[in-house]
């Protein structure tokens, strides 16, 4: 902090107008932004993809990303007007001044360089110490974003720690200058709730400490309550609603604001039907491994006609995996799975045309999902007339009705491009292509973690009426317990490859827990600005508790 | 920047962008208009190139073989270029030399194409051994100097122009191969591939519909410049003594034929390795625009 401002204020953004490059056109895609941030301060950004909350970000360092251009308005930091700053002027504030905390660490460490000389470049290039100096002052920060072994672990390299340590080695590299303003862009969205909420904590305390201001981007209304002193609403590159984090939770003005705040109330509201004595799907004792790595452990459970089961589990506990043994991607080392009571061949390729028909599957990723050189008839079409050799005018009719079914119009999207759709949009084209084999069991993979809420939103509603009309079961990875409250019927908890817990929602949702169920459950942000306090202090008393009993 | 995060401009679930309504026709005419000078320049070498090959019977005099004056005769009005080392005529035999080499390259480079290409993209889709040997077989093709290979293999089995074509495809079709490969790597990898291997899906169906339009673009660019390099193997094949044999007018074997003029300091021979130079720049400088276009680095304003 070299200079400090009479009134304490850091950055101001007056009218700022970006425009984006596509079609041959320029876009206005930020329309007049007012921002103002005074030192010490956290400022939330919220709104779905394509509001401009990341265009904002950088444009905060005095940068439009490629393809765009800011066009008007002016942004002051410190006195500093940076759309009219040289190139010279905006490296000097760049890392020193304005640090950037970006979505994924794995993409912005060089994978060839060890943490910790990372770490030393930004300070050695602007010459504001000695490597040695930059080396403790790493393993000083390390050890305050309580990093593990802090001493050795920036001398390891990228790939040696996990996500969350990698976010925090970020967070420590972008103090490394004791910046006056720092950019958390989507910080923690790659990461597991039981991991989050570390992030999270020591975020905000290294930014208390250093009386850094901060600019906190996220699509997350939960997680921008624990961070930030004010939040502003962003949509279409439109203001749509500024205040304090208190007032904004509990008293929002706009309609968009209390709409983007309301959607984490959907809940299935027909009970399941009664289960039929023999199960639709049954995973029996397997166990599976990739090569001589075991990834689950005698797994056993039953999905019923009707029914939504939800795994639930961090990464790697082996949720997907046992998606894949389903499947026949994956064939299990030991155990069987059986589907309405006839034993299924482990290896896909051995399965009939029939049972491979009956098991559908819906991809995290629609972008990655769906071939994007074919047009929306053929990839909706080709299980039509692969399985249930339907041509011509009785394929065409039942593409259409499937577009109906999807809530898209048959004429407007039939032939088009998955590249000339919404993200939501792909994501039904997606369950379309699954419903075209008329299956009765659906696997659906984190079908919504890829997209915003509202849109989430309407993909679980339209899940859920598709399952009342067609009957189907559905089994529901997810790491979201939110959404696994909205839609489950039972609730498979994983750890490790094995299963922790199982049963009906009510009973994995009310007390008492596992230990495991416990910590993810209480780990998962609430609207509350004070819930991240009290989770700790929880926490706390209990280790304390233990301690005490030891 | 990929499409799943870029918040450029379009809300993931907003607006989609605008409904395509022009015909590839027409988009194909503003991208070409777009062109850089270099590119157009390119198109116009080739179009060029290729109507001198179709109407070249109409174009010339003389026949291609026919021996119509005085050996090593000068420039004059009847014949521009002068004639050559048995008394043919030079613009004749450059005209007809653009139909055979230009034809044959354009063949093998067909050739090539469908089996590294095909090869290729199996190795990258079935994996296991059946990569590790084909790309294995590729690689001990490759360690080969290609034009040492071809001579022997040519010396073997002779020079009729269907083995030239077979021989040099196949040498060719190593690149090809690695190409394809690579670049199906990434494709395979995705989502829709597995979705079509459960769905019961064929090797042929997975290939043909879901691999290879998603790998073209780079193809394409690579058919442009593999042309070149096939084009001038078989005339330094012909320069050689081993490629297109006589009396059919080849550029290479004509540089050959026509090479002591040098001596005496006529330009002549160096007119057939002109056109092939000409050629390959043009092809080139149409490659590169194309790649340009199709890689994303447009996207630099």
């Amino acid at each position: 902090m070299n200079t400090k401002f009479d009134n304490g204020l850091l950055l101001e953004m007056r009218d700022l107008r970006i425009d984006g490059f596509r079609d041959e056109e320029w876009h206005e895609i930020v329309k007049g932004i007012d921002l103002t941030l005074n030192r010490g301060e956290v400022l939330g950004l919220i709104g779905e993809s394509g509001a401009g909350k990341s265009t904002i970000g950088i444009a905060a360092m005095g940068y439009a990303k490629p393809g765009c251009r800011i066009s008007g308005g002016s942004i002051v930091f410190d006195g500093i007007d940076l759309t009219k700053a040289s190139e010279a002027v905006k490296r000097d504030l760049r890392g020193v001044r304005i640090a950037y905390v970006a979505q994924s660490a794995a993409a912005s460490f060089n994978p060839a360089h060890k943490l910790i000389d990372q770490f030393s470049e930004t300070v050695v290039e602007h010459g504001k110490g000695t490597k040695a100096e930059a080396y403790a002052d790493a393993k000083e920060l390390y050890a305050q974003l309580q990093m593990p072994e802090p001493d050795t672990i920036g001398f390891r390299y990228p790939h040696q720690v996990s996500g969350g340590q990698l976010q925090r080695a970020m967070t420590a590299m972008a103090l490394a200058c004791r910046p006056d303003l720092i950019i958390f862009d989507e910080p923690t969205t790659a990461l597991d709730v039981t991991t989050q909420i570390e992030v999270l904590v020591t975020m905000r305390k290294i930014v208390e400490q250093f009386n850094s201001a901060a600019i906190y981007i996220t699509h997350d209304l939960a997680v921008v309550a624990q961070m930030a002193d004010k939040i502003m609403v962003l949509r279409y590159g439109e203001l749509v609603e500024e205040a304090d984090t208190r007032k904004m939770l509990s008293a929002p003005e706009e309609d968009y604001t209390k709409s983007l705040w309301a959607v984490r109330t959907f809940r299935k509201h027909v009970d399941a039907p009664a289960k039929e004595p023999v199960p639709l799907v049954k995973v029996d004792d397997v166990s599976a491994s990739y090569g001589v790595v075991p990834v689950l452990h005698d797994i056993s459970f039953e999905i019923h006609r009707g029914h939504t089961i939800a795994v639930v589990g961090e990464s790697g506990s082996g949720k997907s995996t046992a998606a894949r043994v389903i499947t026949g991607l994956l064939p299990p080392s030991k155990g069987e799975v059986s589907y309405d009571g006839e034993v299924l061949p482990k290896d896909y390729r051995q399965r009939t045309k029939d049972q491979l028909r009956q098991a559908q599957m819906i991809y995290q990723m629609a972008d990655t999902a769906i071939n994007p050189r074919h047009r929306i008839r053929k990839i909706i079409g080709r299980p039509l007339s692969f399985y249930l050799g339907m041509e011509g005018d009785q394929r065409e009719q039942r593409i259409r009705e499937l577009l109906e079914m999807i809530e898209l119009e048959p004429d407007e999207f039939i032939d088009r491009f998955p590249s000339e759709l919404s993200g939501g949009q792909k994501q039904r084209i997606c369950i379309a292509r699954a419903l075209a084999a008329d299956p009765k069991f659906i696997i659906c993979d984190e079908v919504t973690s890829a997209l915003d809420q509202l849109v989430a939103e309407g993909i679980l509603k339209l899940l859920d009426r598709l399952q009342q009309e067609l009957n189907l079961a559905y089994m529901f990875i997810t790491h979201d317990l939110a959404t696994v409250r909205a839609i489950s019927d039972e609730v498979i908890v994983m750890l490790q490859g094995e299963i922790v817990e199982q049963g009906a929602k009510e009973e994995i949702f009310s007390p008492p827990h596992h230990e495991y169920t416990e910590l993810l459950l209480s780990s998962v942000p609430e609207m509350d600005p004070d819930w991240m306090d009290n989770v700790l202090a929880e926490r706390a008393a209990k280790g304390g508790m233990q301690a005490a009993g030891n | 920047m990929t499409d799943s995060n870029s918040s450029i401009g379009q809300s993931v679930d907003a607006v989609p962008p605008p409904r395509r309504t022009e015909t590839k026709l027409s988009i194909a005419w503003r991208e070409l208009k777009k062109a850089p000078l270099s590119a157009k320049f390119g198109l116009l070498v080739i179009i060029s190139y290729i109507f001198v090959a179709f109407f070249a019977p109409v174009l010339t005099p003389f026949g291609e073989s026919e021996v119509v004056g005085p050996e090593y005769d000068v420039w004059s009005g009847e014949h521009p270029l002068g004639t050559d080392n048995l008394g043919r005529d030079m613009l004749t035999r450059l005209f007809y030399g653009a139909r055979n080499t230009v034809g044959i390259a354009f063949i093998t480079t067909c050739l090539c194409f469908l089996v590294g290409g095909v090869g290729g993209i199996l190795a990258a889709a079935i994996g296991g051994w059946f990569d590790q040997i084909s790309s294995r077989l590729v690689d001990i093709l490759m360690a080969i100097p290609q034009l040492i290979f071809a001579l022997l293999l040519l010396t073997i089995f002779g020079t009729a122009i269907p083995t030239l074509i077979i021989i040099i495809a196949i040498l060719d079709s190593t690149r090809v191969f690695r190409l394809a490969r690579a670049v199906s790597l990434n494709v395979v990898v995705m989502d829709y591939i597995e979705a079509a291997k459960l769905r019961g899906e064929g090797m042929g169906w997975i290939t043909i519909q879901e691999v290879l339009p998603n790998i073209m673009p780079p193809l394409i660019a690579e058919f442009g410049l593999r042309f070149c390099f096939v084009f001038l193997t078989i005339s330094a094949l012909s320069f050689l003594g081993l490629g297109i044999q006589p009396p059919t007018a080849d550029w290479g074997s004509m540089v050959r034929d026509n090479a002591t003029l040098i001596t005496y300091g006529d330009v002549t021979p160096l007119l057939p390795a002109g056109a092939i130079a000409l050629l390959t720049v043009g092809v080139n400088f149409v490659v590169d625009w194309f790649l340009h276009k199709t890689s994303g680095l447009q996207d630099e304003h």
